[in-house]
């Protein structure tokens, strides 16, 4: 929790200004609300009974009521002001640091963590850090200057039965802190068979086709029954003793009430203390006793809130890819490319790709092919840098990937992958994503050469038409030929092409490869290759198993052959 | 509504029980104010010590037993509010389970989930609130005010004045705020929104150097986030000292007026700080009572959602009756079938005939959307027909009880969905009873068997979460052992090899030739390679059937079938 506090600070420091003023406000209406009862209860001792009642003295302590009355409003309103502030701003700057982060994160940690789990901690965590560690505080601060304060007060008007109330109340603090502990854990398991519950019904609901095309319904319905029967059990018991909390808590306060009742009677019969007295201290005794009582909780969001930060800060900790500011620019060229000797592996326990050996001239069309999983794609994370390779060269241009600046190497790329990804813009934006700042008509020229403009212009809106949320108002075939149009605007010298397009009609289809024929034209293209078409015209195709490159050659040589391209050709 | 009240039934005890505890607990609470005010009158201004103590006594009887009730009423609580939400999701989960395919497309699985889970929650809240608050907060309101209406009915003037006051300024908060927090929460959507695209986008946004256009996004949407969250905080932080102050006003009124009643003779002291008491009490009260009015709102939209589905008849159902059978050799047989997924839509199906004998391999291609997988999906009766019927074994599907049908059938649909489980109890799905043997027959037809025996501890490797740890290609492999492991009489693959390089899908069809005798199989794929060694090929354009026949028939009869092949280069190895 400490190590949490630590790396918030700067954070809150940074508006140090707001802080001082939170700070200032929380002390003051605190302070304020302190002065109340005790102001109140000046008045209502010049409240005797029947024709004794001094007026200009009661008038004269209500209008100081009245102002410190005004003046503790006054500051709560600031201090929750505040801390609103303080805690929204310090949000903001830890996302956006979380999301720069993210930007300059290496290619492998998207690859293996969930998104789900980087989405919440993004999100949720840094709600929760929001909700408990910041204004959490502000109530444990607050809790502690009314604690003080009331029992600095009490103790100075009346020590003995302030010291009987804090028996008591020391008492109730343990007790509470026993249900509070029994709490925790119930909650706990509460809330992970919440999470089973949760994921059972994601994963079932989420495949009820497949689970009716089995007639597994009853089956699911029993495993639900079972786990919902386990939550039940574990949510009555939290719910049971949480709500206990509550009622004791009441108990507590009226114990002290009472107490202050009996005592402060016994004191003002023996002499030596007013009613009015008494009054302020009853509602002392009420105010005092709360703050305590709320301790425990906030103690627990404190905690969660400070887990959550962990989570935050081990995102913004990860090491990022390696610096390449002091690199030179990878300069334009030819678009020649050169493997020699690379080393690669995902996982240090499996190799992948061993000692590949690959050349690909200016404007050559390469083919890769190789069954699943064989390591094509890998390739293509290669030649953009997504992956760092572990030994060997990759040159481009003549220049060695390894020592160039990302950006550049990547701008002399653009790739079409299966797995189209659009943003929630318009088309037109969609498209000039590759090149911001593209005008008008290289972005219609971009469209109309990957075969998409006329379908565009079909669209409600035509290029202004908003792709939604995953582009779900687009079939999957348009996707591909907007993705292709950003690749064309982009205008690079090497290409990489992913041609599986399994869920793509046939005339989609047949659009979808004249684009592609198109941008191949004097470039250098890398494709993974699925289509016959291709495969027999590449300059080279590349024959990939279990990593290696086991055959390489034109379509032709590879036949004559007859090794695994044949076999696989025939089959 | 009503079909909601029916599950708080069994907790009939519990509901009466749970309030009258709780109400004797507030009458106990509302005395001790009174008792303290008795015990300053008669006890300290009396100089009574004796009646000091009494008083203290009865007092911590009074709270000792209001304690007591108290617990009761909370257990009760728990009893009946979880037990409902227990009830409530078998229930839901029970109907779920029992919806139609298109019942749960109009649904959509993510909104199901949130019903099952939020909404029910929800719920389960407001039976725990309704228990323990709903009696009590109003109750203590009203209790407050007729005791200091008792103690002092002139001076009860300023209450009639603070507590309209006091309702308006609540009101008003909400109304001002409760626009503003949907509009945090539309906000915070937008933020999400900018998150998730960059996460599943981060190949095509490095490839492009958009990097720091992305973080400006984020940007933008961030700070636009976090200044709409400050707008509804500086109005949600105006409650707590507005509400406070109007209650002060009122103790400022109370001391000042309630000293010119005791001037006069008809207060005392005592009843003075009671009065006091008894304010703070009624205001924190009406407090409680705006929370439950926001918290019914959302519980009634809630519950709303949950109706909707508990009131939802299943569009098909068991029908089980005598099955009529008409004569026919035919396996599965469509009767001039038609099919609409929505009432005014267009067809998806239209005017399909269609007789498929035991033993045959059939092929559907065409594009997407022609209607090939909806022609599929009515065989296991996953839709019903808008019109025609559709025969297995002669026998209406409709007639059929549900699962001795889908028993017949093995589905292996584009999707591969697989669950968070062992790949053994994956693939056990398929038929309860299989053993490793079994299991791994299936696994081997599936061009499954190499890769699973590979894996890190074989059949007893944990699928992770919708299968990430699997290739496309891997998942769809298992999903089709999943299918074949229950040896069905038809096997319907719906595309279902497309994540498969030629060579692997090759081998797969030659394997379930093999060992698929007496197995009825339809093929739906886009690839003319995939079908065309079927013994019939049906092809499919805009809902209806263009062409059947073999594949060297349909190259030479059918237009559609023949643009089919020239575009996938399969023509020239055909002739």
């Amino acid at each position: 929790m400490k190590k949490a506090l630590n790396r918030l600070l700067p954070y809150i420091i940074e508006y140090k200004s707001i802080l001082i003023l939170l700070i200032f406000a929380a002390v003051a209406t605190n302070a304020f609300a302190l002065a109340a009862p005790s102001i109140s209860g000046y008045a209502i001792d010049f409240i005797r009974g029947k024709d004794d009642v001094l007026f200009s003295k009661i008038l004269q302590i209500l209008f100081i009521l009245g102002a410190v009355y005004l003046a503790n409003a006054a500051f709560t309103w600031l201090m929750t002001y505040f801390t609103n502030l303080l805690s929204n701003k310090a949000i903001e700057k830890i996302r956006s640091d979380a999301f720069g982060k993210l930007t300059t994160l290496p290619l492998s940690f998207f690859d293996t963590r969930a998104h789900g789990d980087t989405m919440s901690r993004l999100t949720n965590d840094i709600d929760s850090v929001s909700e408990g560690l910041l204004q959490g505080m502000t109530q444990l601060f607050s809790g502690i200057v009314i604690v003080v304060g009331t029992l600095t007060i009490m103790f100075l008007r009346n020590w003995i039965i302030t010291s009987v109330i804090l028996v008591i109340t020391i008492l109730c603090v343990f007790v509470s802190k026993a249900i509070a502990t029994r709490c925790a854990a119930m909650f706990r398991q509460q809330s992970s068979t919440v999470g089973e519950l949760g994921g059972f019904v994601e994963e079932y609901i989420g495949a009820q086709k497949v689970v009716q095309a089995f007639s597994y319904e009853e089956q699911a319905r029993t495993k639900f029954r079972e786990i919902n029967a386990r939550l039940y059990t574990c949510g009555q018991k939290a719910q049971f003793y949480s709500s206990l909390v509550n009622p004791t808590t009441r108990y507590i306060n009226n114990l002290a009430y009472i107490s202050v009742g009996v005592l402060g009677g016994i004191a003002a019969l023996a002499g030596g203390l007013s009613v009015g007295t008494i009054s302020a201290f009853l509602i002392y005794a009420t105010q005092f006793a709360r703050p305590i009582n709320d301790m425990a909780g906030i103690l627990t969001q404190l905690q969660s809130a400070a887990a959550a930060a962990e989570r935050i800060f081990s995102l913004i900790d990860t090491k990022p890819e390696s610096s390449d500011k002091n690199l030179p620019e990878l300069l334009s060229g030819s678009g020649e490319v050169k493997l020699e000797n690379v080393y690669f592996s995902y996982n240090k326990t499996q190799p992948l790709i061993e000692d590949l050996n690959l050349f690909a001239s200016a404007g050559k069309t390469i083919a890769i092919v190789g069954p699943t999983g064989s390591g094509k794609t890998t390739i293509v994370n290669l030649l953009m840098r997504f992956y760092d390779i572990d030994s060997g060269k990759i040159t481009i241009n003549g220049q060695d990937s390894m020592l160039v600046k990302r950006d550049s190497l990547r701008n002399k790329f653009a790739m079409v992958l299966q797995d189209t990804w659009l943003f929630n813009g318009t088309v037109r934006e969609n498209i000039s994503y590759a090149l911001p700042g593209a005008s008008e008509e290289q972005i219609i020229t971009a469209a109309k050469k990957a075969h998409a403009d006329s379908f565009i212009r079909r669209l409600p809106d035509g290029y202004d038409t908003m792709i939604t949320e995953d582009g779900a108002n687009l079939s999957q075939g348009q996707k591909q030929l907007l993705t292709i149009a950003r690749a064309m605007l982009a205008d690079p010298e090497i290409l990489i092409l992913d041609e599986a397009t399994s869920s793509v009609d046939t005339m989609t289809e047949q659009k979808i490869q004249k684009a592609f024929l198109e941008m191949m034209q004097n470039r250098t293209a890398f494709v993974i290759a699925h289509r016959l078409s291709t495969i027999r015209n590449a300059d080279l195709i590349l024959v990939m198993k279990d990593g290696h490159i086991i055959e390489q050659g034109t379509h032709k040589e590879l036949l004559l052959a007859n090794g695994f391209y044949a076999q696989m050709y025939n089959s | 509504m009503k079909k909601l009240l029916k599950f708080l039934k069994p907790y009939r005890p519990q509901l009466i029980i749970g309030p009258f505890f709780k109400l004797s607990e507030a009458v106990l609470e509302i005395l001790i104010p009174t008792l303290m005010a008795m015990l300053i009158d008669n006890g300290i201004n009396a100089g009574d010590g004796g009646y000091v103590i009494r008083m203290g006594l009865l007092m911590l009887g009074t709270a000792t037993a209001g304690v007591i009730f108290a617990y009761i009423c909370q257990y009760s609580a728990s009893l009946a509010s979880q037990g409902f939400g227990t009830d409530v999701r078998n229930a839901m989960y029970e109907k779920i389970t029992s919806l139609s395919h298109s019942q749960i497309d109009r649904y959509g699985s993510a909104s199901l989930i949130n019903r099952i889970t939020g909404d029910v929650n929800q719920l389960q809240n407001a039976v725990a609130m309704l228990i323990r608050l709903v009696i009590r907060a109003p109750f203590l309101c009203i209790g407050g005010l007729i005791m200091a209406i008792i103690i002092d009915l002139k001076l009860s003037i300023i209450l009639m004045i603070v507590i309209p006051l006091f309702i308006l300024l609540l009101f008003l908060v909400m109304f001002r705020a409760v626009p503003l927090y949907q509009q945090v929460q539309k906000k915070l959507d937008a933020l999400t929104l900018i998150l998730r695209e960059h996460l599943s986008g981060v190949r095509v946004i490095r490839a492009f150097s958009r990097s720091g256009f992305e973080r400006k996004r984020f940007k933008t949407a961030n700070s636009d986030y976090a200044e709409t969250a400050i707008r509804v905080g500086k109005i949600a932080a105006l409650t707590n000292p507005a509400t406070t102050l109007l209650m002060n006003a009122a103790i400022v009124a109370v001391i000042w007026f309630g000293g010119i009643r005791v001037s006069v003779g008809s207060l005392s002291q005592g009843e003075v700080i009671a009065y006091i008491n008894y304010i703070t009490q009624i205001l924190n009260a009406m407090i409680i009572v705006a929370n439950l009015v926001i918290l019914y709102t959302k519980a009634y939209a809630s519950a709303g959602r949950l109706c909707e589905i508990l009131e939802a008849e299943p569009q098909i159902t068991d029908k089980n009756e005598q099955k009529e059978k008409i004569s026919t050799r035919a396996k599965i047989e469509f009767k001039n079938v038609s099919l609409r997924y929505n009432q005014g839509g267009d067809e998806a199906l239209s005017g399909i005939n269609l007789s498929i004998m035991p033993g045959e391999t059939v092929g559907i291609i065409g594009v997407t959307g022609s209607g090939k997988s909806s022609l599929a999906n009515l065989i296991p009766r996953f839709y019903d027909t808008s019109g025609g019927t559709v025969y297995v074994d002669g026998i209406d599907v409709k007639n059929y009880a549900l699962n001795e049908l889908r028993n017949k059938i093995g589905i292996v649909q584009q999707k591969s969905v697989l669950f968070y489980n062992t790949v053994r109890d994956n693939i056990k799905m398929g038929c309860q009873t299989a053993n490793d043997e079994q299991i791994l027959e299936a696994l081997r037809i599936a061009q499954a068997e190499d890769f699973v025996l590979k894996l890190p501890a074989g059949l007893d490797t944990f699928v992770s979460q919708s299968g990430a740890n699997l290739s496309g290609g891997q998942k769809q492999r298992l999903t089709i052992a999943r299918a074949l492991v229950k040896k069905p009489e038809i096997l319907i693959l719906d595309d279902s090899s497309s994540a498969l390089d030629f060579k692997t899908d090759r081998a797969l069809r030659d394997a379930i030739a093999q060992f698929t005798d007496n197995m009825t199989v339809i093929i739906i794929s886009q690839r003319v390679n995939t079908v065309r060694g079927a013994d019939k090929i049906i092809v499919m354009d805009d809902g209806k059937i263009a062409g059947y026949g073999t594949h060297s028939e349909l190259c030479q009869s059918c237009d559609i079938y023949r643009e089919i092949c020239i575009s996938q280069e399969a023509l020239e190895d055909a002739v």
